[in-house]
């Protein structure tokens, strides 16, 4: 069961940074999470209170642990990643979680390939630690809009695209993988993605015609994050009943299971 | 030494540890949070609305975010009365608190024979019916909007059942307390006020709303002032108890509501920003009456200081 770990607390701020642009580092000390966290699991984010700030919670991956530390990678968008971008040092925040499932780390395949498209890295650095420590080999490609927004810390193997050409392939990050794919020399590939909808929804189809196992973690405008409002549902490809929730079930998905 | 604060009451035998529950479709069946709240502490449990059938919901988008709440059209999402008494009752029943089981139908029949289903259980303290969905094209607010057919539900209801028979009411209707007057002669032990307001949200760069089924349903702290006028209106009009709905958030606003004459409250969205929040709301009306000499919460109830003479309601009550 994914709640049995899951505690809502007020954790302190350690750092927050600018780490590319609008694009924003956070350091938590979270003990309670770190002890059960996997890598694809998310936290759900109180930002602001009594009216200042969003009313709902806003679902965030968990980049990194550290020790007992959790690091969130956020790109500011609107009225909560601002008020997040400006935690300091000692400042509190409330956070629900770990929640979700958590990336199929333990399938059967030789290389990882991580596709992430803009602030979708995200879910990698934490991904590359685990997979590290299980000798599996990685190759990380990575999509921006341009040079100024890539992150690429705790990542291996990196291939880049950027959709204006200031830095790597020019193009995007599908375009960029899809040669990578028929190679053998990985041996049996899969796929780990995360980024906007428009491109897990190629990125997914490009798999099936390759027949690439592929997971992605899906974004999804959600309420309560522990599958009590129904609010996130994504269509099922197969399967007893139309939807599946985003936060209980997923918010990692096998590319086949579901339709975007 | 403390003092003790008696927080229990009845509706029809049933008795309820304390005047604090959560609203249906805010906290699913009750064991999706186990791990974060202790449901025991609650005065019960509203389920989630259940249905003959397994329903799907809407397509998404299913929620948007407003000003101090949210709109939700998620259509009665829900595993179905079989399902339910399988997989769900059972923990439920565990419980030391009260199950309150909410129903949702398409038609009187349906109402019926998922109610005469529930009657065969253990477990189930009483019913809420949900006559006032928004995001549903039949049921819901076809028959919550007219006043007949809310009243010859719970008429026909209140026949099969001899537990607690609490109608949900919908807003979205001229006068409220026309429709709490006409459940109460046809045999209703309590309602519940209100259900959501029907809302809409536009995305101005797509022209498109926000919801997949246009409009949907408000919630919330910004939908209080009106739940509490709605509640206040109601029990001008009716002698049956009232549960209290909409955008608690804080002790103070569950005694607002008790004060306009809700016998007892219901926390709703609030569950999804804090899923122990009704807990804390429950603990904090306790503090709340030793602090102010209150030796029971019914003290409470409808204990406004105010002449509705002077209220623009009057005029329809």
């Amino acid at each position: 069961m994914m709640l049995q770990s899951a505690v809502q607390r007020f954790y302190a701020v350690e750092s927050c940074q600018e780490v590319a642009a609008k694009t924003y580092l956070l350091r938590f000390t979270a003990p309670e999470i770190t002890c059960s966290v996997r890598p694809g699991q998310f936290v759900n984010i109180l930002t602001g209170k009594d009216g200042a700030g969003p009313f709902l919670r806003r679902p965030f991956s968990i980049a990194r642990i550290d020790g007992n530390s959790v690091e969130i990678l956020f790109h500011v968008v609107g009225r909560g990643t601002v008020i997040l971008s400006k935690k300091r040092s000692g400042d509190e925040i409330d956070v629900l979680g770990p929640l979700g499932q958590s990336f199929r780390v333990d399938a059967d395949y030789d290389t990882a390939f991580f596709a992430a498209g803009g602030i979708g890295v995200a879910s990698f650095p934490f991904l590359t630690d685990v997979l590290k420590k299980q000798g599996r080999h990685v190759e990380t490609f990575l999509g921006w809009r341009n040079a100024d927004q890539v992150y690429t810390t705790h990542l291996l193997n990196i291939h880049m695209a950027t959709d204006d050409g200031s830095l790597g392939f020019h193009g995007n990050v599908v375009q960029l993988i899809e040669p990578f794919l028929d190679r053998k020399d990985f041996g049996k590939i899969k796929i780990f993605a995360c980024g906007p909808t428009v491109m897990l929804r190629a990125l997914s189809d490009l798999a099936k015609r390759k027949n690439i196992c592929c997971e992605m973690s899906l974004e999804g405008q959600m309420a309560c994050g522990v599958g009590i409002c129904q609010g996130c549902p994504v269509e099922r490809s197969h399967g007893s009943s139309k939807y599946a929730l985003i936060c209980k079930e997923g918010p990692t998905f096998i590319s086949t299971d579901v339709h975007l | 030494m403390e003092q003790k604060v008696k927080t229990s009451f009845t509706i029809r035998g049933a008795e309820f540890g304390n005047r604090v529950f959560v609203a249906s479709g805010t906290f699913g069946y009750g064991d999706e949070v186990r791990e974060l709240v202790d449901v025991n502490r609650l005065g019960g449990i509203f389920t989630k609305s259940l249905s003959w059938k397994m329903r799907s919901g809407n397509p998404p988008q299913r929620i948007v975010e407003t000003a101090s709440g949210m709109l939700n059209s998620i259509g009665l999402a829900n595993i179905g009365v079989h399902a339910f008494i399988e997989q769900k009752l059972p923990y439920l029943r565990s419980l030391q608190t009260q199950i309150l089981v909410n129903i949702a139908a398409s038609s009187i029949q349906e109402f019926c024979d998922i109610l005469e289903l529930l009657e065969q259980q253990e477990g189930i303290a009483g019913y809420e019916i949900n006559v006032s969905c928004p995001n549903v094209k039949e049921g819901g607010l076809n028959f919550g909007t007219d006043c007949s057919m809310t009243a010859e539900i719970t008429k026909r209801l209140r026949t099969l059942t001899q537990k607690p028979l609490i109608i949900k009411l919908t807003p979205n209707v001229t006068h409220i307390s026309e429709f709490a007057r006409a459940v109460e002669d046809a045999g209703a032990d309590a309602v519940s006020v209100i259900n959501t307001l029907i809302g809409m949200a536009v995305d101005v760069k797509t022209r498109k709303p926000k919801l997949s089924t246009v409009t949907g349903g408000l919630s919330g702290p910004a939908m209080k002032p009106v739940a509490l006028a709605k509640v206040y209106e109601v029990s001008q009009s009716v002698k049956i108890p009232i549960f209290g709905i909409g955008g608690i958030a804080s002790v103070e606003d569950a005694v607002e509501f008790l004060l306009v004459g809700a016998t007892a409250v219901q926390i709703g969205t609030m569950n999804f920003i804090d899923p122990a929040i009704s807990v804390k709301i429950a603990d904090g009306l306790m503090y709340y009456a030793r602090e102010n000499d209150i030796s029971d919460i019914a003290s409470l109830v409808g204990a406004l200081d105010a002449d509705v003479k002077f209220s623009v309601l009057q005029s329809w009550l």
